[in-house]
């Protein structure tokens, strides 16, 4: 995972709420076994007709918005299917962050697992860049992680929450099993007490 | 320990803490992962790549249903040779690994959720994962079982673990008895009307009151399904009588003394009285009537005695935009009455509403009836023990007299990942979970029902009001 500490960089608006995970990335994307080769097929049938044209007016398809790595996006971004597929997509796309006002749960830890900042800010907020990235040629804009603050250099600044853990997670781009692997003397301790628990048994 | 009354929640929660280290998620211990072939691939792929076991295969199973074909030829040939290559691969993860596998021909294949309630394999009190948001099925049996994506899937195979944040807790309470016709599908689309797809974000809901107590395992397993498309992170139901029945005999429930000591552990689950929620919410029972999702998202429902709402009436500027666009992909009028719409086609299947009580309900009212003349019906149970009980009793008779195709088990058109699709621009009435844009094929329009209404639905060519639709159908003939 590559560790995130700030990004300036080009931010595209999808002023949609309610996003789900079939739209980031449609069901036949699912079928395949790798991990990596997604990002074509991001908001898929949102960016083409089914007789394979661009959707013209899909902020993906507008040129103004190409190379962007930060995506703002309204509430509830990526609820539904656990699919991380989603999360590749978006990181394949090249976006590194999300800025929405809320995230559906398992999205926000597929997120987490693939480098990828989330950024909750107020739904005020929210609006104020999803306007100006809409208004504003070239709108960029920076995340610290570190200062955990999202600023356009135009007089915006906002503040977000983060978990200080996954904070630092992802300042060091760090693989979780290996970090559940320093407990393996109490997961070990813990098992075979656990173990005995005949009714909690799978088989 | 405290003598602090606690919920269920916590109970199971506390339980299955392996540490708390401090400034980090509690690593909190898995009992059953549930495998199948879409979400694993990568999974698999990690282990051996960093040169890691699966812990404990004795605490993982694996199926395949989410891109199974549901006709005998199709299984016997897959013709998608991606899906075919998804399945082989689950097939050699799972013999490398030593997971056991419930393959496309085994008697006990079928829908992840639905095959680990049926084998006695899911049981009160345990943790339960799945690379599938609809893991919150389980949770019917008083677990605490939750979706997870594919480097979760690979974590847990690895070390038996997940690190948690520690959700918070809300019960619902669904108090007095369901008119006739109302069903545990219409308990939960009205709670996800009424709070949202978002209204329990960061939460473990915990789903109580008498109407809930007076659901079969069937019914509960319906409801807890459905949390994820309020935004909950589980659901949950105490463990009762009804619970115990359901897993009494069952081939991976513990036997003999075993058993009676099993009894003993679950009983002490329950919340305990005075335990205290993070948020409470009251439903009569009595309110709640068939409902229907009209839009994109499963908390656009309405009562089938209702209209399209209008956009413009939407209480905020956000739902006003979304319910427009929600109503020109359905290709819907603001003020049509639900029951005018006709449908195209009807499924009944799905981890919410495949097993044999559903089958029953449906065939119920498909009993002596034919499927309308513009109308193409599917039935796919959810699970090969489903479909034997279900062939046992007559209904794939009876669904078949009455003009239904009568399939084997997957998770078929409720995602549309197998040859079962919507073509655009159909409509179709079905018993699944999600009315996502084109969640059923391309272009395709998901209504949202109980298995009830939309076998009624198939039989009329439209949606209907089954708690007097029935009626009507019985004077005229």
């Amino acid at each position: 995972m590559e560790p995130f500490r700030t990004l300036t960089a080009l931010a595209m608006p999808l002023d949609r709420t309610n996003v789900d995970t079939d739209q980031i990335i449609p069901k036949q994307f699912l079928k395949r076994i790798e991990r990596t080769g997604y990002g074509d097929f991001l908001f898929f049938d949102w960016r083409q007709t089914p007789s394979g044209e661009p959707v013209a007016d899909f902020v993906l398809n507008d040129p103004r918005y190409k190379g962007a790595r930060i995506l703002i996006a309204n509430k509830n971004f990526a609820c539904g299917s656990s699919r991380e597929h989603a999360a590749w997509a978006l990181s394949d796309y090249g976006f590194r962050v999300v800025i929405a006002p809320t995230f559906a749960d398992i999205f926000f830890s597929n997120a987490g697992k693939n480098g990828i900042v989330l950024a909750r800010l107020t739904q005020e907020e929210v609006e104020t860049l999803l306007q100006n990235a809409q208004e504003i040629p070239n709108y960029q804009l920076t995340v610290s992680l570190e200062a955990q603050t999202v600023t356009d250099g135009r007089g915006f600044s906002a503040k977000f929450e983060i978990d200080p853990f996954r904070k630092f997670c992802l300042m060091e781009g760090l693989d979780d099993i290996g970090l559940t692997l320093r407990h393996a003397a109490a997961l070990d301790t813990f098992e075979s007490k656990h173990d005995n628990a005949g009714w909690l048994k799978a088989k | 320990m405290s003598t602090e009354p606690k919920t269920l929640f916590e109970k199971v929660w506390e339980q299955h803490v392996v540490v708390e280290p401090e400034g980090e998620p509690t690593l909190l211990y898995v009992d059953l992962q549930l495998v199948h072939e879409v979400t694993s691939p990568q999974a698999f792929e990690g282990l051996r790549l960093a040169g890691r076991k699966v812990r404990r295969p004795d605490r993982t199973i694996a199926t395949v249903d989410h891109n199974v074909p549901t006709t005998i030829e199709g299984r016997l040939n897959i013709v998608d040779q991606i899906s075919a290559t998804q399945i082989a691969t689950l097939r050699k993860n799972c013999a490398d690994f030593g997971v056991e596998l419930y393959d496309v021909n085994s008697r006990e294949q079928g829908i992840v959720h639905v095959i680990g309630p049926e084998l006695g394999i899911t049981k009160p009190g345990m943790t339960i994962v799945c690379g599938d948001s609809h893991t919150s099925t389980h949770g019917a049996f008083g677990a605490l079982a939750f979706g997870i994506g594919t480097s979760e899937v690979e974590h847990v195979l690895a070390t038996q673990t997940l690190p948690q944040s520690k959700p918070k807790t809300f019960r619902i309470a669904v108090e007095g008895v369901l008119p006739n016709g109302v069903t545990a599908k219409d308990i939960i689309l009205a709670i996800i009307g009424k709070i949202g797809t978002d209204g329990a974000t960061g939460s473990v809901i915990e789903y109580a009151g008498s109407a809930i107590r007076a659901l079969s395992m069937e019914g509960r397993m319906t409801v807890c399904n459905m949390s994820i498309e309020a935004g909950a992170r589980a659901g949950m139901i105490a463990p009762d009588a009804t619970t115990f029945a359901y897993l009494e005999g069952r081939r991976f429930s513990p036997k003999g003394a075993d058993w009676d000591k099993a009894v003993a552990e679950w009983s002490k689950l329950p919340s305990d009285p005075g335990a205290k929620f993070d948020r409470e919410l009251v439903i009569d029972a009595a309110t709640l009537v068939p409902y229907v999702s009209w839009g994109t998202s499963p908390g656009m429902v309405a009562p089938v005695t209702s209209r399209v709402p209008d956009p413009a009436a939407a209480s905020n500027e956000l739902d006003r935009k979304s319910f427009e666009r929600a109503l020109e992909y359905m290709n819907l009028k603001a003020g049509t009455p639900l029951d005018e719409i006709e449908v195209d086609r009807v499924f009944i299947g799905s981890c919410t509403n495949g097993r044999i009580e559903d089958l029953r309900a449906a065939a119920r009212v498909a009993a002596g009836r034919k499927v309308s003349g513009h109308v193409s019906a599917m039935v796919v149970p959810g699970s090969q023990q489903v479909k034997a009980q279900a062939e046992k009793e007559g209904l794939d008779r009876i669904f078949r007299e009455a003009g239904f195709d009568w399939r084997e088990p997957g998770c078929s058109m409720c995602l549309g990942m197998n040859p079962d699709i919507l073509l655009p621009g159909e409509r179709c009435a079905s018993t699944s979970n999600r009315n996502f844009e084109g969640r059923q094929g391309r272009g395709g329009r998901t209504h949202l029902v109980s298995p009830e209404m939309a076998a009624a639905a198939a039989i009329a060519g439209h949606f209907v009001d089954i708690r007097t639709w029935e009626v009507r159908q019985e004077v005229t003939a």
